[in-house]
Order: C-alpha cells, then structure tokens, then sequence
C-alpha cells in the first residue's frame, strides 16, 4: 500500500489540517481532538474542495421537554467542515455529509510512523 | 469556529484568487474536453456596489448624487441610497469568497476590476461569454423611491456599457429596466437597445407591478421589433408580508426566488401576451427547472376548467411556457428521475440555457449538465452554449475563448 507524508506530528496542531497532493490526488488531513483523519478533497456535491473549507461546530436546535423552541448552540460534540464553493458539511470524525449521512466522503487510513504522519493512498 | 483561509490551496489571509478557489472547475473542464465547444453562461453576477464611485460619476442629478456620496463614506452609517435586504448569502462565514473577495489582487491600470475578476472564474470554468447582471441592485424594484430606481439603473447601465461591454467581447448583459416606471422602461430599450453587448432586457422580479398592465405594451412591442429578448430575474424579499411568515433564510432563499416568477408569468400567459407578441423572446432566471412542470400542470388543469377567464389562449398554457427560456440555476439535483421528466416537458434541447450565477453561494458548474446520464452530447453542448448563442444572436468567431487555467 502506498503510503504519502502528510507532516511531522510535532508540527501539526491540534485543530490544525493540511492538503497532501499526491498524482492527481488530494487528501485533506485533519487533525482533530487528538486524532487524525484523512478524506478525499473532492465534494460530493459539484467537486469543490470540500476538505480546505471552514470548520464549524453542528447547529443544534435547543428545544424544552414540551417540544417548545428555545432557541439555537452550537454542539460542543460535533464539528464539520464546509466546502468553501456551496456549503455542504462533513463530519470531521465520520466524513459523512451532515445534510445526508448515506453519503460519505472516501477516507483514507492514517498511519504514524515516531513523529512522521502518513496517509495511505491505495 | 474561526475563518481558516491559511489552508486555502495555500493562500494566505492577505490574499484571496479565484483562479485557485476554481482549481478542481478548471481540472473538471480539461476532463470534460470543453475547449471543443463554446460555453455560454446566461446568468452571471458581480458586485456594482463595490464600483460604485465609478459608477456614481455618471449621475447627473446634482441632489442625488450628494445624497448618493454622503451616503458610501466610510462613517456614515444608515445613510445609503441603496437599498439592502436582511440575509444571509455567505452562510454565517461559511462560503469565504464572500468575505475574503475584497482581498483578491487584480493587474493595475488594465482591465475594470469587474471585468477582470468576471474573466478570470470564466477562465477557471470554461465558460467563453457570460451574461453580467449586478447583485444588491436586484433589489432596486422594492425601492421605495422610484426615481432612485430609474437614476441608479441609468448610471448603472452607462457605466455597464462604457467601462465593461464596450471593451470586453466576452461579456455582455440583458440591461436593467426600471419597471416601476413604464415610461421611463421604454425610454431604456430605445436608449441602449443598440449599444455594444447589449443582448436584452432584465426585469428583476421582486417588485409588485402587473406585467400584463397596458402601460407596458409599448415597451412589448418595441422589444419584439428589435429582436431583444425581455428576461425576468428571481429573488427574495424578507420584508414582503407573505415571506415574512418564514423564520430561516433557506425558506425565504428557496421560496422567493421562485414566487416572483411564478407571478409574474401567471399573467404573463393568462392575459394572453404570447399572443399579443407572438415573437418577443421571453427568458427566467434564477429560479431553478421545479417550479416549471408544477406551473404547467396547475395552469392547464385550472385553464380547462376556466377557459373563459382566459380568453386570448389559442393553447394551452405548458404550449406557451415550453416556448420560453429558462435558465438551469440553481438546478435541483436530488432526484435524477425527476429531473429527467423536468428536461423533457420543457424541450430543455431548445430551451433551457445554462448559467452559472457565480459568484454567488448556490452556484452551478457546466459539469451540472454535462455530467446528466440522460442527455446526449448534442443536447448537452445546446444546453451549455447553443441555445443562448442563437437566442442571443452571438456571433463568437473561430476558437474557443475561454482559457482554462
């Protein structure tokens, strides 16, 4: 299996990610709440590139035990990033697509190697 | 939850380029082979306001421009003379062009920055001609001042062919017509309908004005003698009592930008106008390919029913709609068998064009047609470029002009 280098560990932050562009490939990696995840930079949706987006936390609606509205927060569990052409969000942890979790981006196994992170692309 | 632009195909937060925004669109349109037929979008944007010094310089009225320059000083406030509507195109931050736009660098002292920001996601995309419209000003027919609507559309539309259309081959625009006032909509046609690039007229749509009212026969009918095809442009209208019922901008977004149209072509058809300009070209923006086949289905069930308070029919009412342009953005692509059906009662071979509306957050790729399982090639380079090319009468030479980056 083919393996490409994504980044020395020691310099990649937490919150951080990085494109590895390998042939006519391109990986978004992401380093997420201590772990790593890698996908395919290429939206679902038109092509954009999904991975090299903003990334937000998902809206949640907050509502009462009564069904009533109270209002909206941001989830303090899950985070998306959003492809900058028009919007469609992905689940940092999953790759699903927020909008329809029967989509998923193809993902990518991560490996580290001491301080050296890799990403295999066959 | 912060704007990570540092990642962007590596561009830094100091600058901001389409070129690389657009890559995988460039690398769609070398796979697709477009460089072997000619793309032409009917339905693209800029930002007037932010040209709008230029712009202003062509307002003759002494008072309006006073109250036009106080009002784009940097510290002053409430005071604009155009009106803006409550929204949220850019998505909370999550589409960046919208934010990071202002920061992207073009050449010096050669093209308008309009123009040149336009060319270079054309280059991106493939497309060879783009239809140009302006963006705030699509909310210039709710204007509570008509004569702010006539002066701003007139200087828009001097500044449009003098500094843009004039120089630049691969652009031209359907002109703004300031509706409210039909006098004044005529004196438009006949002011530019000759000028260079000039390919039509554009009612935006957002307005409360019957299109069938008798003021604007004239108007009708000096279009149909000039060949010039009359298109009217979707949007919304948070403001308007009806969509103020809607709590979210995507109901509002999804909503408005069909309602005005289906107005608006309601009389359009209903008192008879294709008979009465049986050769006007008649064109709708921006409100998707969905709303037509209900349109068709409602109004000839309903017409067979009341005939008689349709009298000027000779057809049914899908007859005339499938004489019509539409525009395919922002086509609705979540159920391919639906579409398909869409494609065929429009005879989408003749009559649908494409269009991109970029810049803006709902944009369409060519690929949006090119890639439909269900079109052949011939359809799909029509769809993408004949049509409007004959609609138009474009004449657009040897090669193709767009140069993918």
């Amino acid at each position: 299996m083919p393996e490409v280098f994504v980044e020395k560990i020691s310099g990649f932050p937490e919150g951080d990610r990085r494109i590895v562009f390998h042939g006519g490939l391109e990986i978004g990696v992401f380093h997420w709440q201590g772990r790593f995840y890698a996908y395919q930079n290429l939206c679902l949706h038109q092509g954009g590139p999904c991975c090299e987006g903003v990334i937000m936390h998902k809206v949640e609606d907050v509502l009462a035990t009564d069904k009533t509205w109270l209002g909206q927060r941001f989830s303090d569990d899950e985070a998306h990033f959003v492809c900058p052409w028009h919007g469609y969000e992905y689940d940092i942890k999953t790759g699903e697509c927020a909008g329809n979790r029967k989509l998923r981006l193809k993902s990518y196994e991560v490996v580290r190697r001491g301080d050296d992170l890799y990403v295999v692309t066959g | 939850m912060e704007l990570q632009p540092n990642d962007f195909r590596r561009m830094s937060v100091e600058e901001f380029d389409t070129t690389k925004l657009l890559a995988h669109a460039s690398k769609q349109a070398k796979e697709r082979g477009y460089d072997r037929f000619a793309i032409v979008d009917v339905d693209s944007h800029h930002y007037e306001n932010e040209s709008m010094s230029e712009i202003l310089e062509y307002l003759d009225d002494p008072v309006l421009r006073q109250l036009a320059l106080a009002g784009a000083k940097p510290n002053a406030k409430n005071a604009r003379i155009l009106n803006t509507m409550v929204g949220y195109q850019d998505m909370g931050g999550r589409i960046p062009r919208y934010g990071l736009r202002s920061l992207e660098k073009t050449p010096p002292g050669k093209d308008q920055r309009d123009a040149a920001l336009t060319k270079r996601w054309m280059d991106a995309v493939g497309v060879d001609v783009a239809v140009l419209f302006p963006t705030p000003m699509l909310a210039l027919g709710v204007h509570p001042q008509v004569e702010v609507e006539i002066a701003l559309s007139r200087v828009y539309n001097r500044w449009l062919c003098e500094r843009v259309l004039a120089h630049e081959p691969r652009l031209v625009s359907m002109l703004y017509l300031p509706f409210n006032d039909p006098d004044a909509t005529y004196r438009f046609v006949e002011e530019f309908g000759g000028r260079k690039g000039v390919v039509g007229f554009l009612i935006t749509s957002t307005r409360y004005r019957p299109v069938h009212a008798n003021q604007y026969m004239k108007t009708y009918a000096l279009l149909e003698e000039m060949g010039l095809p009359i298109a009217f442009h979707g949007s919304y209208h948070w403001h308007d009592q009806a969509q103020g019922m809607l709590n979210r901008f995507i109901s509002v977004h999804a909503l408005g930008f069909v309602w005005y149209n289906m107005c608006h072509l309601a009389n359009w058809i209903i008192n008879g106008l294709p008979e009465r300009f049986p050769k006007l070209k008649v064109m709708w923006l921006e409100s998707g390919l969905a709303w037509i086949p209900f349109m068709m289905q409602r109004f000839d069930n309903e017409y067979m029913m009341r005939t008689s308070e349709a009298p000027a029919l000779k057809r049914l009412p899908s007859d005339y709609m499938r004489d019509m342009y539409f525009a395919s953005q922002p086509m609705e692509i979540t159920d391919m068998r639906l579409l398909e059906e869409t494609f065929r009662v429009i005879n989408a071979e003749t009559q649908l064009v494409y269009s991109s509306d970029y810049p803006h957050w709902d944009f369409d790729l060519p690929s949006t047609i090119y890639d439909l399982p269900f079109l052949g090639e011939t359809a799909k380079r029509n769809i993408l470029g004949g049509n409007a090319m004959r609609l138009f009468n474009l004449k657009l030479g040897a090669g193709k002009l767009a140069r993918v980056a």
